[in-house]
């Protein structure tokens, strides 16, 4: 990895100025810095009285953090841009097209394409879901697909989020306070804006109405409660789209339908976007302990009497050892070349994979299968002699339970530190939403940082911030 | 033959239940070897949300309690044809793929016990097999009521060498997917010869057998069903297959009373 040339999305390889960041750089050039570390306290300020925290697992405490925020802007050109939505595009048609054939006829199965076992042994898949129609054929509403970039045109999916992604408030937020911040940036470049994400999404959800539904949909936010790392976003979202955000026990099944309790009666919902796992979403058909669910919910959602979004079970599509097979399913369910890369995955419950898997475990990263959140991850080049040697005793323990990956040379965008600008590594979550027939990206989506030198791991939870990330009309 | 069929199931709370829900699997499926001519589900105390039909082809009928509920009573009944088949209920209709059927289950994990239980079958012919695991099961757990709890697997009946029709199945089922079957449960009505009146569903297993497609093992009776037997709900285990399944709040006990009557037309 040392040997690599990091590709900076500002200098690239070669330490020149790229075309998308001319302005903004002689605008940079132009600002005092005291101005701006200002102006940088300034937005931490604003989002603390925003209210945007998020919670981190696993401390001992339910404490909340700030994400940090940068203000260097992250700036991908009009056409970059075309290029990536068009591969986005594709990859999100395949997906649902694959949910709805791992659901129904398994043809992909048949075809050979995939092995049986990824399928059948798989605990993602819900078997709730055979044979079942979601309303509009649409399984993910909303899908969240992380993306690293290695040089000028190549991109690659390092996760398809299909199930809950969260995020798209920060890059609501980011944008509203750069706005705020420099609105002279904003006159000097072409950006394209992301504010109408909470009207699209409500207008996506809407479409998507189950046949129960009369008149105008009624739309309404599944939160697990105040105590969820992400109720900030699903009280955002749903004051954003003007719905109600509801709560498991605000819910009940009255006469075939979810309908939530209000002040006169109960009012049926139509369409729920639910922030709550499929696990938990149904204490009368999954997770009996749930408090946090809607007993029932299935049995109406197999009845036609509600949508779900995202549809239970789509965690089939974004799991790891199922992404391995991406360009497969891209193929398969489009009749087109991938448009998008892959990393390259080593799955290890392959004896061969496995084998090199423990050869290398030095350079590659290794995930779970299940996991996310950057958790129960290895990066080999910067992991110690006692981690590597932990690794290897879990990968030989459980090794269907891990893949690998090489570790890639993810590029650089500049943050603004004490010593000026200095390259962090980041990765991009765009946000796709999917209505019937129709696949709505917001130009732009998450940048997340490393904000620690050299640094790989971008989530939150890790220590990561987010950008501003910028689409320019070319 | 033709069965008329009546159902009823009453739930007497020592309280009132504030709110509850009750997924109902009563209903007979229709297939080619079983006709409804008629059939009625009618619900006192309660009130049918919603009808639908899952993913072993099971119809659910949804009931919400009546607020303040203290007797709840679920009457199913209608008549229903049936041709005889000699135990083959014939090829794999999806939705579901067979090899959902091939996985265990809580209920019908197998260890020790369902190793011991296949050793030595002779396999030469694999209806024959599995008959003589069929007889091996009846004469290794003792038919017998209040042995065994509703919850067990099949690896706690045979470690107790007891159990009632449930029971049965579960060890078939865990036993035929340990040599690779596809195998399911299946809870129904059975025409009995010395009565017509019962108090319990009755419960068998059905093991996919290339060529032939399902076949259906009842384990407590040592046969094939026939045409006394009336196909109600299907899956992997008795969790999926349960006459009714449900949650109520509130912390009311329950006292449970199930009169069934099966006779011939």
């Amino acid at each position: 990895m040392e040997n690599q040339k990091i590709f900076d999305e500002m200098w690239g390889t070669e330490d020149s100025l790229r075309e998308p960041y001319r302005k903004f750089q002689t605008w940079f050039d132009s600002e005092d810095p005291a101005r701006l570390r200002k102006k940088q306290r300034d937005a931490e300020e604003l989002f603390r009285l925003t209210g945007i925290t998020f919670n981190v697992y696993g401390k001992a405490e339910a404490e909340e953090r700030l994400i940090p925020f940068d203000i260097v802007p992250r700036i991908i050109s009009g056409s970059e841009w075309f290029r990536l939505s068009r591969g986005i595009e594709q990859r999100v048609r395949a997906i649902n097209a694959f949910l709805h054939d791992i659901y129904h006829k398994q043809e992909i199965v048949k075809a050979g394409r995939i092995p049986k076992e990824m399928i059948s042994q798989n605990e993602a898949f819900l078997p709730h879901m055979i044979g079942v129609e979601p309303p509009g054929g649409v399984y993910t509403h909303i899908v969240g697909i992380d993306l690293v970039r290695t040089g000028p045109g190549e991109f690659f999916v390092l996760e398809d989020n299909a199930r809950t992604p969260s995020g798209v408030s920060y890059m609501l937020e980011n944008r509203e306070t750069m706005l705020q911040m420099f609105p002279e940036l904003f006159s000097q470049n072409r950006v394209q804006p992301v504010s109408n994400y909470p009207t699209d999404l409500r207008r996506s959800l809407a479409a998507c109405a189950p046949p129960a539904c009369e008149g105008k949909p009624v739309v309404a936010v599944l939160t697990p409660g105040i105590y969820n790392s992400a109720y900030f976003e699903h009280a955002f979202l749903a004051d954003k789209m003007g719905v109600e955000l509801v709560e498991g026990h605000d819910l009940r099944v009255v006469d075939g339908r979810v309908a939530m309790r209000t002040t006169r009666g109960y009012r049926p919902i139509d369409v729920l976007y639910r922030r709550v796992d499929d696990e938990y979403l149904d204490p009368l058909n999954f997770n009996p302990d749930s408090a946090l669910g809607v007993p029932g919910i299935m049995d109406v959602y197999r009845a036609g009497g509600i949508t779900i979004a995202n549809a239970p079970g789509t965690g089939i599509s974004d799991d790891k050892a199922i992404y391995s097979y991406m360009p497969e399913i891209v193929e398969f369910y489009t009749g087109e070349r991938p448009l998008l890369q892959n990393v390259q995955t080593w799955r290890c419950s392959e004896p061969d994979a496995l084998a090199y898997v423990l050869d290398n475990l030095e350079e590659l990263v290794v995930k779970e299968v299940h996991g996310s959140g950057g958790y129960g991850m290895l990066i080999g080049p910067t992991a110690t002699k006692k981690d590597l040697a932990a690794f290897r005793r879990k990968l030989k323990a459980r090794p269907g339970n891990y893949i690998a990956q090489p570790t890639l040379a993810l590029s650089t965008v500049p943050i603004f530190s004490r010593a000026g600008l200095s390259p962090r590594h980041v990765d991009l979550r765009p946000f796709v939403l999917c209505s019937p027939g129709k696949v709505d990206i917001t130009p732009g989506g998450l940048t997340r940082v490393a904000l620690k030198k050299g640094s790989l791991v971008v989530n939150s939870s890790q220590g990561g911030g987010t950008k501003d990330t910028w689409v320019l009309e070319d | 033959m033709r069965l008329t069929i009546h159902h009823t199931t009453r739930y007497s709370f020592d309280n009132p239940v504030p709110f509850g829900l009750q997924q109902l699997r009563k209903t007979p499926k229709s297939t080619p070897n079983q006709h409804i001519l008629e059939w009625h589900t009618r619900i006192i105390g309660g009130q049918k949300e919603l009808v639908f039909e899952d993913h072993h082809n099971n119809v659910i009928e949804l009931i919400s309690f009546e607020p303040g509920v203290e007797t709840l009573e679920l009457v199913s009944e209608g008549r229903v044809e049936l041709n005889d088949t000699h135990g083959v209920v014939g090829r794999h209709r999806g939705p579901a793929p067979l090899w959902l059927y091939a996985r265990p289950t809580q209920l019908t994990e197998a260890r020790a016990g369902v190793r011991d239980m296949i050793r030595d079958l002779d396999d030469r012919n694999t209806v024959d097999m599995l008959h003589t695991l069929s007889a091996r099961i009846r004469s290794k757990v003792t038919y017998e009521i209040g042995v065994s709890q509703p919850d067990w697997s099949a690896e706690d009946v045979i470690k107790a060498g007891g159990g009632v029709c449930q029971d049965h199945a579960h060890v078939f089922i865990a036993c035929a997917r340990q040599m690779g079957f596809a195998a399911r449960y299946v809870s129904g009505y059975l025409l009995l010869d010395d009565r017509t009146t019962q108090d319990a569903m009755h419960a068998w297993a059905e093991a996919h057998v290339e060529g032939l497609g399902w076949v259906g093992f009842d384990v407590s009776n040592g046969i094939s069903p026939d045409t006394r037997y009336v196909r109600v709900a299907t899956g992997l285990d008795y969790s999926d297959a349960a006459p009714v399944s449900g949650m109520r709040m509130g912390d009311a006990g329950e006292a449970l009373n199930v009169q069934i009557q099966v006779a011939q037309q």
